[in-house]
């Protein structure tokens, strides 16, 4: 049995909006154990910033928590004061945003931001750039002491994605949220970036929970995955397992339109057909009955349950109700 | 940044040397003999032609021009017709004056406009945020000669709190005499300041980087007073740059209504009389005022934010 660092516990996250509740996150339940990587994989629009805003609690005014909660080494972050917050973020939990072009503050050098995100240490100013320029030189950032005087703008992407690693990695957190690390990089980069961030984990045995809608990414460095559609999970369970034996349709057809797995030259590439639902105005049912080739007359009427079919895997369809075992 | 400064103070001679032949052009444009006026009617033919060859006034305009901007060359602007003093002397001994006034002005409305902005823009939607939103539109709309004659009459002549005319020797009596006009020229731009910087701070404050510094469990007073802040002040240094502009013809209105020296009464009085020299000297002293406060307001900027100094 190993130990569980993060719990999300039946979460669900509305926002408020001029034309009614958005409901962004639905009875969301998985969990991170400690040193593992945990992926999560859905289009645009399927909750994965709200999940991650939520974590850290850096929500919208509107964000409404209604049910649920998140548990961090057994604590509830929604219950939790501000101040404990303020604690948690960047020192037990740390986060890599997606766009490394925009997240630096760019009158600021690299220098002063690493110096600054070490203000729980009481180590002397030196110290802390000595810090921060080995941290620079761990993700490969050469000449690190004299490139900490530099400002963002004069770095590229691929180095400031690197620089926001060692940023995200210097106080050793337990938990490393990594949002689309890579979406904004070219594809020499992002292996590049993905196999520092495994070599990094190694070494700093941090759990991560890496967020992407790169299935091939996901397979390289994750040992579970979660599949979101429109602010719910449809399946989660061992990659492997996931990507070998899909039980979701949805699952099925991501896998379908990942063009690592696209092995004949077609004309047009495959997609989804149909749109992701209205998530002010969601219609009864399964979420994904308008877009499925194999809907039937149930999937309008009852919503599927998230059922476990065998150890370590989970998917919400009808199709698998034979199956179940629990 | 050299060849930016360099450049910068190239464009900035451009532009006092076009402000300056308009405005020589457009003196002598102005209805009425300057000679007659200046002399009275009851002055002889002999009396004005002498005053008219003094000035130079016979010969054609484009010569007129060439022996300002040679005399100018050389650091001279001319004699005071009247008083035979020399221009420079007299636009030098009103210019501190004025100076102090605009000075005194940008200092209280931009610091009061600044911290009211951030504080707004900090609190946004809040009870807070609305009443500083009113302050801010009710100030801009005020004109500065209304609220120079309105704090005349409320604070010098009935509460009596502050000294109504003149300028006042000593620093502390200089300064009592500042408080009235520069409150009231700097009243509309503490609003205008105010809502700019609201307005630059909420963009800012979305930004990834905000986010960032905020997961990084950086203080939320030094995300807004570091982080954010020194982003969204750069449009205000700009604005106050050329405000300066502004403040100079605020100043007329001041240096009238409250009866101080300063450049503004000088043009004032000098476009009365017809007194070219001194007008010309004047309008030269506040444009080259108001390009290097422009020129300057760039330089600050490039020091600020990295990316202007990389970019030229």
């Amino acid at each position: 049995m190993t130990d569980t660092l993060l719990e999300i516990d039946h979460l669900s996250v509305d926002y408020e909006t001029g034309r009614g509740d958005l409901k962004a996150l639905r009875d969301i339940t998985f969990d991170v154990n400690k040193g593992e990587i945990v992926g999560i994989v859905g289009e645009s629009g399927c909750g994965k910033s709200t999940l991650i805003s939520s974590i850290l609690r850096l929500t919208a005014p509107n964000t409404r928590f209604r049910e649920g909660e998140i548990r961090f080494k057994g604590q509830d972050l929604l219950q939790s004061s501000e101040r404990h917050m303020r604690e948690l973020r960047g020192a037990d939990i740390s986060i890599v945003f997606q766009d490394p072009m925009q997240t630096h503050n760019p009158v600021l050098t690299i220098g002063q931001q690493m110096l600054d995100i070490q203000h729980r240490s009481k180590q002397s100013k030196p110290d802390k750039l000595a810090h921060a320029a080995k941290m620079l030189g761990a993700v490969g950032i050469p000449d690190p002491e004299a490139r900490l005087k530099q400002y963002p703008h004069e770095f590229s992407g691929g180095m400031r994605q690197r620089i926001a690693i060692a940023m995200a990695l210097m106080s050793e957190p337990d938990l490393l949220i990594a949002d689309e690390p890579t979406t904004a990089l070219d594809a020499t980069l992002e292996v590049q970036i993905i196999e520092r961030l495994q070599e990094l984990q190694r070494e700093f045995h941090c759990a991560i929970l890496f967020i992407s809608h790169h299935l091939g990414v996901i397979a390289e460095l994750c040992e579970r995955v979660v599949v979101m559609y429109a602010g719910a999970v449809v399946e989660s369970g061992e990659v492997r397992e996931i990507f070998h034996n899909p039980k979701h349709p949805y699952t099925r057809r991501l896998i379908e339109c990942d063009p690592g797995h696209i092995k004949e030259r077609a004309r047009v590439l495959p997609t989804i057909p149909g749109e992701v639902p209205d998530l002010a105005n969601l219609p009864g049912g399964c979420i994904f009955r308008d877009r499925c080739d194999q809907a039937m007359a149930r999937c309008a009427t009852e919503v599927p349950p998230l059922d476990q079919l065998k150890e370590g895997h989970h998917a919400a369809c009808w199709l698998n109700h034979e199956e179940v075992t629990t | 940044m050299l060849s930016f400064a360099t450049r910068r103070f190239g464009l900035s001679l451009l532009i006092l040397f076009v402000a300056v032949t308009v405005m020589f052009l457009m003196i002598r444009a102005v209805p009425g003999d300057p000679v007659q006026i200046m002399l009275g009617p009851r002055a002889t033919p002999e009396l004005q032609a002498q005053l008219t060859a003094a000035l130079g006034l016979d010969q054609p305009i484009w010569k007129q021009l060439l022996i300002f901007y040679g005399n100018l060359l050389q650091g001279d602007l001319g004699t005071d017709v009247f008083s035979g003093r020399s221009v420079t002397d007299i636009v030098f001994q009103q210019l501190p004056f004025t100076l102090e006034l605009i000075f005194a002005s940008i200092l209280w409305s931009a610091s009061l406009g600044i911290a009211l902005g951030a504080y707004a823009a900090a609190h946004p939607n809040t009870l807070i945020d609305r009443i500083a939103a009113a302050i801010s539109v009710s100030f801009v709309a005020a004109p500065a000669f209304v609220v120079a004659l309105l704090a005349l009459l409320v604070f010098a002549v009935h509460l009596q709190w502050f000294p109504a005319i003149g300028a006042g020797e000593g620093f502390w009596d200089r300064l009592d005499h500042l408080v009235l006009p520069a409150f009231a020229i700097g009243l509309s731009w503490v609003g205008y300041i105010a809502r700019l910087v609201r307005a630059s701070m909420l963009e800012v404050m979305g930004e990834s980087h905000v986010r960032t510094a905020r997961a990084f469990g950086i203080a939320e007073r030094r995300v807004v007073m570091v982080y954010a802040l020194r982003i969204a002040i750069l449009p205000v240094v700009t604005v106050i740059g050329v405000g300066m502009g502004f403040l100079l013809s605020s100043a007329v209105f001041a240096e009238i209504v409250f009866a101080r020296p300063g450049l503004g009464k000088l043009v004032i009085d000098s476009i009365t009389t017809r007194n070219y020299p001194i007008v010309m000297g004047s309008v030269l002293i506040s444009t080259a005022l108001f390009v290097v406060s422009t020129a300057l307001a760039d330089l600050i900027n490039a020091l600020l934010d990295p990316r202007a100094r990389t970019a030229h």
